[in-house]
């Protein structure tokens, strides 16, 4: 005996399954984003701003779910030893980048890939949508695979919310440094990020960034962090410097 | 049928997020001005877009002030729930006739109290109405992001190191959910000690394991030291931390003092030829395991 309440939960996960099927590819394309990310943002550093505006004390690790193999690695830190080797962006890397006081230029490079230029370093990310391959060595601003994720509560059949952020996941990144004094993150490290838009009534836009990174050898837990980004009308203070192990 | 003209119309219930249960801090991000313990330095006002008078009261403060009689006991604001150190325990009341979530409840921490986000379109209390530790904040979803607006705050703090905060600010909050991760976002607005509005984020991890203690543990009055009718302070020109983050971490005294400019990345040309890294740390170091960043 199947109850009306259960043929109803049938009908409706029918329903939502056809909807499924009709929706299958959330559109990639620039047009079909739910939110618009592009032109110039800039970093708002209301927070932790000891650790993001300059280069921490060697040894000054707070905040940071490091493991003693990471330490070990820190004491070591010595920028000189970077620039010799001409690493000089190991604190520029997609793992650490978005909490550097910086601004972004977002773009669509092309239907399927968004590209963010970063002045900090002068970097670029590109965040490559639907089915795309890797190739080439490690970089610093890794592999990134975006797509458009639904919030939804419990209960809610797949594919029915409309309301979406931004997912972006990263690999095949250059071991690089958490923070400017050589916290390290290793090559197996993954980067999962959150981008949500704000529209304020007073009408400024925010962009948060919610990163987490992931690493077996070096970070005890994932260390979460996000941070801000305020929308601006042109490219004002848009400067492009290189990256720096000191600095 | 009733289920496609749903879908068709809009789904206002699916496009929510549920928000209830416990969410763990995850202290990453502002580690230094979250952390139990010690906080942010007495004079590390640095990124907050504090105006004149707000500087000026916040060097007068003294740690010493919460333990003045009157004091040991009083509540944080609702802006609290950017600063402190404590996860969330967050839970829908519904109304018991149709099961529809009238309010939202961030339950209440030993100093912060409970904060309840009407959702049933009730008007914000009249300006002269008195103010409650719990402010008074009414919510809307836009799409699946909760959006709460709070007045009536007592006056608080921006920072826990005295950066007063006043009963006339006013504080945006949003909610993004993303899986086990809780986004937070405040947009605060404060006529009497802000210069621009103060953004904070930070991200709460859904705990799946002992919920988050929610209550405000009953408050004993002490003897802490301060005799009634003492009001500790430093006078004006006279706090003795003035120079601390020089001191300490060989940032510039200014900057110290914060304000507007201090928030953008453009504020690193005047420290560039001012700021030498210091050689080593050599107090509140962090590193593996040393103490709690992570709150069930």
């Amino acid at each position: 005996m199947v109850s009306r309440r259960a043929r109803n939960r049938a009908r409706e996960q029918a329903v939502a399954a056809l909807f499924v099927l009709q929706l299958p590819a959330w559109a990639q394309a620039p047009g079909a984003a739910p939110f618009d990310l592009t032109g110039y943002w800039v970093s708002v550093i209301t927070q932790n701003w000891r650790m993001r505006m300059v280069t921490p004390a060697k040894g000054d690790y707070l905040g940071i779910p490091m493991t003693a193999e990471a330490k070990k690695v820190a004491d070591g830190w010595d920028p000189a030893k970077d620039e010799t080797a001409g690493n000089q962006c190991r604190s520029y890397g997609a793992a650490a980048i978005m909490n550097l006081p910086e601004r972004l230029h977002v773009t669509w490079q092309d239907d399927r890939t968004l590209r963010m230029e970063i002045d900090a370093g002068t970097q670029t990310r590109l965040f490559h949508f639907g089915d795309w391959k890797t190739s080439g060595p490690p970089t610093w601003q890794g592999d990134s695979r975006a797509e458009w994720v639904s919030r939804r509560g419990p209960g809610v059949p797949p594919g029915t919310s409309r309301a979406k952020y931004l997912k972006v996941t990263t690999t095949h990144m250059l071991p690089g440094y958490l923070r400017k004094n050589g916290v390290p993150y290793s090559a197996n490290a993954i980067l999962t990020e959150y981008y949500d838009l704000i529209r304020e009534r007073a009408g400024d836009e925010w962009l948060i960034a919610t990163t987490v990174v992931e690493d077996p050898i070096y970070l005890q837990d994932p260390l979460i962090l996000s941070a801000q980004f305020k929308k601006q009308a042109d490219s004002s203070g848009w400067e492009p410097a290189p990256c720096t192990a000191r600095w | 049928m009733k289920v496609l003209l749903l879908l068709i119309t809009g789904f206002p219930l699916w496009a929510q997020s549920d928000l209830s249960g416990s969410w763990a801090a995850r202290n990453y991000g502002d580690a230094v001005a979250n952390r139990p313990g010690p906080g942010p330095g007495l004079v590390e006002y640095m990124g907050l877009p504090l105006n004149e008078s707000a500087r000026a009261r916040a060097l007068l403060y003294s740690s010493s002030e919460g333990s003045m009689p009157d004091r040991v006991c009083s509540l944080y604001s609702p802006v609290y729930v950017m600063l402190g150190p404590f996860g969330l325990k967050i839970w829908n009341e519904t109304e018991p006739r149709n099961g529809t979530t009238i309010a939202w409840k961030i339950g209440p921490w030993e100093d912060r109290a409970a904060i309840t986000i009407w959702m049933d379109g009730r008007p914000h209390p009249s300006r002269n109405a008195p103010h409650d530790p719990g402010g008074f904040t009414t919510g809307v979803w836009e799409d699946d992001v909760l959006t709460a607006y709070t007045t009536h705050m007592p006056a608080g703090i921006y920072r826990r190191n005295g950066v007063p905060s006043s009963d006339e600010a006013t504080m945006t909050t949003r909610f993004f959910r993303h899986g086990d991760l809780l986004t937070v976002s405040a947009r605060i607005e404060d006529p009497i000690y802000l210069a621009e509005p103060l953004y904070l984020t930070r991200t709460f991890q859904w705990s799946a394991a002992p919920p988050i203690l929610s209550g405000a543990n009953p408050c004993i009055l002490a003897d802490e030291g301060v005799p009634a009718g003492v009001v500790p302070h430093y006078l004006p020109g006279k706090n003795p931390f003035l120079d601390e983050m020089q001191r300490l971490y060989h940032i510039p005294s200014e900057a110290g003092l914060g304000g507007p400019e201090t928030m953008y990345p453009e504020y690193r040309k005047k420290l560039k030829d001012k700021y030498v890294i210091p050689e080593q740390c050599k107090s509140y170091c962090g590193g593996p395991g040393s103490f709690p960043l992570r709150t069930n």
